[in-house]
């Protein structure tokens, strides 16, 4: 039916991921762009060349902001699963993310001091999904019994009594004072020495294409992102997915209408847990080294952000909404920088207005204190939180359903075009 | 409150642990059953789960650091005043400016959110919390912030148990405000809160305020975390002063809320005892493997378990759903 994108005469198409045809066009336009991104960076290409484009994002600390974006996405698809779709309040993200995180450190660190069993990262990344869904599994019994707020609340305890256990298990952990590093992305087929693609090292790909570190785990990290972000779109058009959502919108009348509540709910757990525990694992390799408190509250509280900043219960809206909170320091950092460079140069009206916004030195008045510990105001880390909460304030009260439900109206206001109906 | 554990194992051996435990944990447990009744008074009323609490017990301490030492606001002009009343007088002016901030927050951020998902309004203070938590940490710097308390480290030496005179002076001040709430309640305005808390809609209809009782809520439940954050800033075992941290401690009231039931007032003391004492009994338990920081999740802990027998906490009213 050319011409009649909304016109499905088969199940196929209208239960088809991408089902329209501008939908498919964009969308293999922007797979292209992601994929592409490292190819901007100058000499990627034989000798000399590189593709062109904006090749600030292929820079080093770009591409690590990238692929963090990636791994809180899947974070992000996870909690949304449990939290969007089932409707089951989680704050306990951050305990599977640091379970995933240490399974995987067992798993694949190399024999030593510290428990590591030196497994390639094809047993270490699911093994680390696995063991979280499991806990999953076992936690989700509780999670029956109370409900909404309470439940909330719980797994708030979760988070602490995670906190408690990962500064206690140091032959795990490494302690509060010096902390573990974290298997790095390099894949072996078991314990042999030199691995068969390593993420880790700058090296030559396919003859021509000459890839910094970051720009190969940029591109593991991409694959992984998009894996999970298909398994996440296809649950919506699941049996389970269905499930799920029933229960949000009302569970007695799911259970009524023959939905198994207490097997759904548990596997709504498990399949968060998963996505946790992956996206732990790969955050704490990317880092590197860490500490048992990367995994707090605050982490929790970053994902609550980020899809209800996104749009809840939307895939692309935690897309969104993890670009936009992941990327936002960095731009609040570089813009910061920015007039710093500009109120010192001292010249202009900008200068001026720019030096209501900044305090520089004692005495001087402004939000941002650009230089900490000496002049007033608040430090460019601590400005970002207050953003960050000003904006989960925002958001709830002013366009709930985020990021996605700013995009639905702009696309119903061109849908309509001339009419606002 | 981890901090107090350590030290009460240090303690000479002349002290009899379990007495002294006892001590430690009714005076943890009066500062849980601070913050617990703030919170359930508005939980109750406004159905808001507030995980600005701890924010807020926050700014009162730092309010009654300011006001009583770095202003001295009724002290400068009435030199005549003797300490302890200059003090208590300044931490009464400061907290009504945290109740009238609390009021002013209910009014700007919560507000708008009624009628919302309950949920959805729990993550606007969970955004009002980092928003608080940040500022107040800016203001109140890397070291603890002394709140000038005339007591001090003064205490009632028994022998077999030393008391803290201000731990005497949480238990009494715990208990004239539990007092006072009782029978505030009976008053017109009481009467109103409760029949709001009871249902919003048929209290307008009646030709309550529901907005003013909001306001009001959220007034009681700030001066109740401030003092509860003033008690936790003064106390002798702890840090000397409002620090950083102090925000956190506001998060172990949350298994006391959990386990005397969210919407109990009477559940948020017992609550709050509970896990206090139970905090304060496992710093006696003498297994190595426990570690360092368990009496941490002892709330947690003690909150699991009556969860698993109590779904809606031990004086909680049970949900009632319906298709």
């Amino acid at each position: 039916m050319r011409g009649r994108p909304l016109l499905h005469t088969t199940y196929g198409s209208d239960q088809a991921l991408l089902n329209t045809g501008t939908k498919k066009l964009l969308m293999s336009l922007f797979m292209l762009l992601l994929l592409a991104i490292p190819l901007f960076a100058p000499g990627t290409i034989g000798e000399e060349g590189s593709l062109p484009g904006p090749d600030f994002l292929a820079a080093g600390d770009w591409l690590r902001l990238l692929s963090t974006v990636g791994i809180y996405a899947i974070g992000a698809l996870g909690l949304n699963i449990l939290t969007g779709m089932a409707g089951q309040v989680s704050l306990g993200h951050a305990f599977f993310m640091g379970l995933g995180a240490y399974t995987a450190v067992v798993l694949g660190a190399p024999e030593g001091a510290l428990w590591g069993l030196g497994l390639p990262i094809w047993v270490w990344l699911p093994g680390a999904g696995i063991v979280a869904a499991l806990v999953g599994i076992a936690v989700a019994p509780t999670a029956m019994r109370v409900r909404g707020l309470y439940l909330a609340i719980v797994t708030l305890g979760l988070v602490f009594i995670g906190a408690y256990l990962w500064r206690n298990l140091d032959f795990i952990t490494g302690g509060s004072q010096s902390g573990r590093s974290h298997p790095q992305f390099e894949f072996k087929l078991w314990k042999e020495e030199a691995p068969l693609i390593d993420f880790s090292e700058d090296g030559i790909w396919f003859g021509v294409l000459n890839l910094s570190s970051e720009a190969k785990t940029y591109l593991l990290i991409l694959v992984l992102t998009i894996a999970a972000v298909l398994l996440a779109k296809n649950l919506h058009r699941t049996r389970s997915g269905r499930a799920f959502m029933s229960i949000r919108d009302r569970d007695i009348a799911a259970e009524i209408m023959g939905v198994n509540e207490f097997k759904y709910k548990t596997t709504a757990f498990a399949i968060s847990s998963f996505f946790a525990g992956v996206a732990g694992a790969l955050l704490a390799s990317l880092v590197g080294r860490t500490i048992p408190e990367t995994w707090n509250l605050f982490l929790s509280v970053q994902f609550i952000a980020i899809i209800f900043i996104g749009g809840i219960g939307t895939v692309s809206g935690v897309i969104l909404g993890t670009l936009f909170v992941i990327l936002l320091p960095r731009i609040v950092k570089d813009f910061t920088e920015w007039m710093e460079t500009v109120v010192e140069s001292g010249d202009g009206i900008m200068a001026g207005v720019l030096d209501l916004f900044i305090s520089t030195k004692p005495g001087d008045f402004g939000l941002i204190n650009t230089s900490a510990g000496v002049a007033p105001g608040l430090g460019i880390d601590q400005f970002n939180l207050v953003i960050y909460g000003l904006l989960i304030i925002g958001f709830l009260i002013f366009e709930p359903l985020g990021l996605y439900g700013i995009w639905i109206r702009i696309r119903n206001y061109w849908k309509g075009w001339p009419f606002t109906y | 409150m981890t901090q107090l554990i350590p030290i009460l194992a240090q303690e000479g051996v002349s002290i009899a642990p379990a007495a002294q435990a006892l001590v430690t944990g009714l005076s943890l447990g009066s500062i849980y059953a601070l913050l617990a009744m703030g919170f359930v008074i508005i939980f109750k009323s406004t159905r808001v789960l507030n995980f600005a609490h701890g924010a807020l017990a926050t700014l009162g301490a730092f309010l009654v650091a300011v006001f009583a030492t770095s202003w001295d606001i009724p002290g400068r002009w009435i030199p005549s005043l003797p300490e302890w009343a200059a003090w208590v007088s300044a931490a009464l002016i400061a907290l009504l400016v945290a109740g009238l901030f609390g009021m002013m927050l209910e009014r700007v951020f919560i507000r708008p959110m009624v009628g919302e998902e309950l949920f959805a309004v729990a993550i606007v203070t969970l955004g009002l919390d980092i928003v608080l938590r940040t500022i107040l940490n800016d203001f109140i710097g890397v070291n603890a912030r002394p709140l000038g308390d005339p007591w001090g480290i003064q205490l009632v030496d028994l022998g077999w148990v030393r008391i803290a005179y201000t731990e005497i002076l949480q238990l009494v001040v715990t208990i004239s405000l539990v007092v006072a709430m009782a029978l505030f309640f009976r008053t017109r305005t009481g009467v109103a809160m409760r029949a709001t808390a009871f249902d919003q809609e048929g209290a307008r209809a009646q030709g309550i305020g529901v907005g003013r009782i909001f306001s009001l809520s959220w007034g009681i439940g700030a001066v109740f975390a401030g003092v509860a954050g003033v008690f936790l800033s003064i106390h002798p075992r702890g840090p000397a002063g409002v620090t950083q941290q102090t925000a956190f401690f506001a998060f172990a009231a949350f298994p006391a809320i959990v386990v005397g039931g969210l919407d109990s007032i009477v559940g948020a003391v017992a609550g709050g005892m509970i896990i206090g004492l139970a905090q304060a009994y496992s710093g006696l338990l003498p297994w190595e493997f426990l570690g360092t920081g368990f009496g941490g999740v002892v709330p947690y802990i003690v909150m699991l378990i009556v969860l698993f027998i109590r779904p809606y906490g031990l004086f909680g009213t049970e949900e009632i759903r319906r298709v």
